[in-house]
């Protein structure tokens, strides 16, 4: 018997989210599994639209309602749990929409959630890292109830997208939707860069860039490699960066081809948002800081001059 | 009363290594430092400071889990809580069991804020603060790195993917916190000698009706892959070098 996976589509009502497609690729790793994705949107033709092409998804359904404008977990949650009786697995991305989302579905439901799903064993089986990912647990669903999940995005590649055209069915639920809880503004930097998060290079900055001018050479850099740039934690408390830019347990785990840390030291908390980079870089001063230890390709000097002069390079 | 309860996890330090038992059945915690999860002390600190600015009157924390949970609850009253709930409960102890525990807590207490820390750091769940939102049918702002009370109502800035997103949400609400929120206070001795004299209730699962269901078996716990060391390149030029024979350039 086929194994019924619902994936809640996250987007900004434009665009699909990258994220969604590594969802799929996670749920295709389990075989016999028929994937449907749920787009709840205001109006959801142009996510839907591109939904339908993600390889591996037998259809779309959409869900437009206009307090769907704003991803509010409260106003969702009550829409999903009441498509959720033809489905054996509820999977959003691990990331903050889905975390914030997935659980409170998980609760309506009164069904245990998987977070951070790294790997799908068995349509009940499932791994996940736990301590910042110092230890790798696997977890087995008792019973024949419905399981929830957030999918650890940096474990999967996306599922291509063109090939395929799943049929897509507006569907209707009758729930009662809160109005306690309001949206009013989203702040954020608008940049040319590739995303942080699905970047294929990223080079990130820690606190000994010194300050938020300091932070420049890297943007200077990144934009010559077509990088995204990132910080650790420690920047983003000293001001140098913004929150979104954060790498680490608490802050972004990614998964790029090629990673470059400059002036990070390597906190353990900063390490595990990058262990799934296909290559590291570390550029430190510090030749005993703990990034070498992760890095495969260690440079040790004064990153004002190595950096301008990477960029000089590879002009 | 205008009270805030808040909820705290007893957890490994954030500072002590992780090791996996060779038999795959845990970690090692014998002997290992415990605390109060960092996520969950920035979620006391916050109430404290709403209570020092006058808009509450009371702060209570709670944890659900084995005696020795009260150590941590000591600790909170030390840094200004003032009093502590225990729910007593050994083994494994799912968010939802958490949170149902949490439920009857708040149906006593009539709180106009629950305050948690957005995720604690041994088991990285991140469900408890959402679950309970969605048992008691109140609002949620998760990873809020700014929280400011306007009387029925709370405005909370969160830290999101794609930068800062502000909600208002109705009071009472469940709120759980990002690393920006605060700077937790330090506890000073003789505030440690004033939370011995401050009252600590316990109960029991049980006698609050809850059932401490598990409905995720724990199969295996292992070490993580290491990677393999790298190497050190001595200059800007070989690593540009190296890199652009691995087509990564």
């Amino acid at each position: 018997m086929s194994t019924r996976i619902l994936i809640v589509a996250e987007h900004d009502g434009k665009k699909l989210n990258p994220s969604t497609a590594k969802c799929v690729a996670c749920a295709r790793g389990l075989s016999g599994a028929e994937v449907t994705l749920a787009v709840l949107a205001r109006d959801a033709a142009a996510v839907a639209a591109q939904a339908a092409q993600l390889e591996g998804v037998a259809r779309v359904l959409t869900l437009e309602n206009p307090a769907n404008e704003h991803a509010l977990a409260a106003v969702l949650a009550p829409q999903i749990v009441a498509l959720a009786a033809a489905f054996d697995i509820l999977l959003g991305p691990s990331t903050t929409f889905g975390k914030d989302l997935m659980a409170r579905v998980a609760g309506l439901l009164d069904a245990p959630q998987v977070s951070d799903i790294m790997a799908i064993e068995s349509a009940r089986r499932f791994r996940r890292p736990i301590y910042a990912g110092n230890a790798i647990l696997t977890v087995e669903a008792a019973g024949e109830g419905k399981i929830v999940g957030t999918v650890r995005i940096a474990s999967f590649e996306a599922a291509a997208a063109g090939g395929a055209s799943a049929p897509i069915e507006k569907a209707s639920v009758s729930a009662t939707l809160p109005t306690h809880t309001r949206f009013i503004s989203v702040s954020a930097a608008k940049t040319d860069r590739p995303d942080l998060q699905t970047a294929s290079r990223v080079v990130s900055g820690g606190r000994a860039l010194g300050s938020a001018e300091g932070f420049r050479i890297l943007y200077s850099l990144a934009d010559r490699m077509g990088a995204a740039v990132g910080a650790s934690r420690a920047a983003v408390d000293a001001g140098y960066a913004p929150n979104e830019m954060q790498v680490g347990q608490t802050g972004k785990i990614i998964a790029p081809e090629l990673y470059v840390a400059v002036g990070i030291s390597g906190a353990i908390q900063h390490l595990t948002g990058i262990k799934d980079a296909r290559t590291i870089v570390a550029i430190n001063k510090d030749g005993e800081a703990p990034i070498f230890e992760v890095a495969d390709y260690g440079l040790v000097g004064d990153l004002f001059q190595i950096i301008p002069e990477i960029e000089r390079l590879i002009s | 009363m205008k009270r805030i309860l808040v909820g705290i996890k007893r957890v490994v330090d954030y500072n002590v290594r992780i090791r996996v038992k060779p038999d795959g059945s845990g970690v090692l915690t014998d002997g290992v430092k415990m605390s109060i999860n960092p996520f969950d002390e920035i979620a006391l600190e916050e109430a404290l400071r709403i209570k020092e600015r006058g808009a509450a009157e009371e702060v209570v924390v709670a944890t659900v889990g084995p005696a020795d949970c009260q150590q941590q609850l000591r600790t909170a009253l030390a840094m200004g809580a003032d009093r502590a709930l225990h729910v007593q409960a050994d083994g494994v102890l799912e968010p939802l069991t958490v949170a149902r525990a949490l439920l009857k807590l708040i149906e006593r207490e009539q709180p106009l804020l629950v305050i948690l820390g957005k995720q604690a750091i041994d088991d990285d769940n991140g469900q408890t603060g959402q679950v309970l939102a969605a048992l008691w049918n109140r609002p949620q702002a998760t990873y809020a790195s700014k929280l400011e009370l306007t009387g029925e109502s709370a405005r909370v800035t969160r830290e999101v993917d794609a930068g800062l997103e502000t909600l208002e949400v109705d009071l009472p609400a469940v709120i759980t916190t990002d690393l920006r929120l605060n700077e937790p206070r330090y506890v000073k001795l003789p505030d440690i000698m004033k939370a011995k004299k401050k009252p600590l209730d316990t109960f029991t699962l049980a006698a609050l009706g809850v059932e401490a269901r598990q409905q995720l078996k724990l199969l295996r716990f292992e070490p993580p892959p290491q990677r393999q060391k790298g190497v050190r390149v001595k200059d800007a030029a070989e690593l540009v070098e190296a890199l652009r024979k691995k087509g990564l350039l």
